[in-house]
């Protein structure tokens, strides 16, 4: 029997897909996940960020009922975790920290291998398609020990969606991976994202996180934040305008911090640097008290932070 | 059951990739199965000493000696009798290494994790890899005997020495028996295999199981005991006995979570 939906309300997407409340895993002295309490929709693509050992492959092993959590609960696809663990085996993907593909078979073996553990109805025919989806078809015969680590990841890629999962765990999918091999699969998760899946993605990569993840969460040992990236940065360090002139003063950031909305100004390098909640709105007037004081405006662009800096802020206050 | 032969072809596939694994498997019974028939040769026309039997223990002539062997017969039976107990081993032996393997080498090379995050139960799982192993060493040991009946019936002209040497203890201790010592010396290296980091650590260890066996080839030939229809038919129940409470233990230690959190 599956479970109704999580109740805490998520953003453009639908049901809630894995909801955990204060999912906890203790190691006998070692806290690994502490009191995780998350939901994650339909069809949203979820970066769980962290420091290594911070305990996001001990969350996937839990999520995918791999291992048994020792506090809370959690239920994916409506399935709730310890509970109905062969439906959430059946029903989920998982790309597991290292590929671990038979290396004496050929690729296409090993897919077959798996499709029938995951009771596959046409075995051949779903094989032949992700070979094909993923440019291995013409080495299908090959020994998987042969292959590169890119191909070895794309197979394990795979191996994850034959039985076509709603939810795909993918646990550093692109750690060791040369880049333009990461670049492949990245391309490739952003293809499952467009089918509308769930995807849980474990990282340390930020700039991956924030070009596919539509909310990251930050994780050391338990959930430190979880929003959409760009949220976040505006969040912990607001938004910040640059003004690029001819020459810049102090005298010009005076001015400009007169401006109500301004929350801070400095004068670095003739640049003015602006920290404001919304630019959108409040650029024009900026630009035509510059113009108005005499100022040479050259260009003006947003100074972003990079996810980077969010997660190094709240890894470090952690 | 689709899982379960999943499991056995893909054991099968990747371990007679490897030729030594065929050499191992098909080494063993040629030399065990040489042996006897190697006796039987040596022994046929040459054996003419009429008092060879009474040089033997009298409980070896009555479980031994039919009464229309003579005593150069008997005591050729008496002779291949002793070697008779090598078809106990090659059921022990060839599957240990393999099932040894099985569990551990699957942690080594990182595959055991997405095999465990499939559907599949823990029971199918270990009866896929226990079949996988037990029955190519069954097979290994029925057509070792099989070569050794058809070599006996080449080489040996006397009709009551033939029934005398594929006497039903033999039977009973060849098609019964060997696949219950096939069944524990696979559970307890499965056993094994689950718990330790090593290959080489597994194969080690599961291999004790070849001692038993050990022991009562060189307890028959120390003339300890005479192993007669009564004993081989009580070693089948208790052997039956020990698998199925092996088979028990083997699914209890199997811990999925202990096998993934302790593995690094």
């Amino acid at each position: 029997m599956r479970h109704p939906a999580g109740s805490i309300a998520g953003e453009t997407h639908g049901e809630s897909m894995i909801h955990t409340e204060n999912l906890t895993k203790r190691f006998k002295e070692v806290l690994a996940v502490d009191n995780l309490s998350l939901d994650v929709r339909e069809g949203e693509v979820f970066g769980f960020l962290g420091p290594n050992g911070a305990g996001k492959t001990t969350t996937v092993r839990m999520l995918t009922s791999l291992i048994a959590p020792t506090g809370g609960h959690a239920v994916v696809n409506g399935f709730e975790v310890g509970v109905q663990d062969t439906e959430i085996r059946r029903s989920v993907g998982i790309l597991t920290e290292t590929p671990g593909m038979y290396d004496n078979l050929s690729a296409e073996y090993n897919l077959q291998v798996f499709a029938n553990l995951y009771e596959v109805p046409d075995v051949i025919g779903q094989v032949e398609k992700y070979l094909k989806m993923l440019g291995l078809y013409d080495r299908r015969f090959d020994a998987a020990g042969t292959f590169s680590k890119g191909m070895k990841q794309k197979l394990a890629i795979a191996r994850a969606l034959l039985h076509e999962p709603k939810i795909i765990f993918l646990d550093e999918p692109t750690a060791a991976l040369d880049p333009e091999a990461a670049r492949l699969v990245r391309d490739f998760i952003a293809e499952l994202k467009k089918e509308g899946r769930t995807i849980f993605l474990c990282t340390h990569n930020l700039d991956e996180a924030d070009r596919l993840c539509d909310r990251v969460g930050v994780f050391k040992s338990r959930l430190l934040v979880v929003d959409a990236p760009s949220k976040l940065r505006t969040s912990l360090f607001g938004r910040k305008v640059v003004f690029h002139l001819r020459k810049a003063d102090e005298k010009l950031a005076q001015s400009v911090r007169k401006l109500g909305f301004v929350h801070e100004v400095k004068a670095v390098d003739n640049k003015l640097l602006v920290t404001l909640e919304d630019p959108e709105m409040h650029n024009p007037d900026i630009l035509r008290l510059l113009v108005g004081e005499g100022a040479d405006v050259q260009f003006v662009g947003e100074l972003r932070h990079s996810l980077e800096d969010v997660y190094m802020q709240l890894v470090k206050a952690a | 059951m689709n899982k379960i032969k999943t499991i056995i072809r893909k054991e099968w596939a990747e371990v007679f990739k490897n030729k030594m694994v065929i050499f191992t498997v098909a080494f063993l019974p040629l030399i065990m199965t040489a042996l006897p028939l190697g006796i039987i040769f040596a022994t046929g026309d040459a054996m003419a000493a009429e008092t060879v039997t009474t040089e033997m223990p009298s409980e070896m002539t009555e479980a031994m000696c039919l009464d229309s062997l003579d005593s150069a017969a008997c005591f050729q039976v008496f002779l291949v009798s002793q070697f008779m107990m090598m078809f106990m081993i090659i059921p022990v032996a060839i599957p240990v290494t393999m099932a040894a393997y099985s569990i551990v080498g699957e942690k080594t090379t990182r595959s055991l994790e997405p095999l465990l995050a499939t559907p599949i139960t823990t029971v199918e799982l270990l009866v896929g890899k226990c079949l996988a192993t037990v029955i190519p060493a069954v097979l290994a040991t029925y057509a070792a005997f099989g070569l050794f009946a058809l070599g006996s019936w080449l080489l040996v002209a006397n009709k009551a020495l033939l029934s005398a040497l594929f006497d039903v203890r033999w039977l009973i201790a060849i098609f019964l028996v060997g696949p219950l010592l096939a069944l524990m010396s696979v559970t307890f290296a499965l056993m094994v295999s689950s718990r330790v980091n090593d290959p080489r650590v597994a194969e080690q260890v599961s291999m004790v199981m070849i001692v038993p066996v050990l022991a009562g080839f060189f307890g028959q030939i120390a003339g300890l005991f005479v192993l007669n229809k009564a004993i081989i038919s009580w070693a089948a129940v208790v052997m039956v006995i020990i698998d199925a409470a092996l088979v028990y233990m083997a699914t209890k230690v199997f811990q999925r979570e202990q096998i993934l959190t302790r593995w690094k």
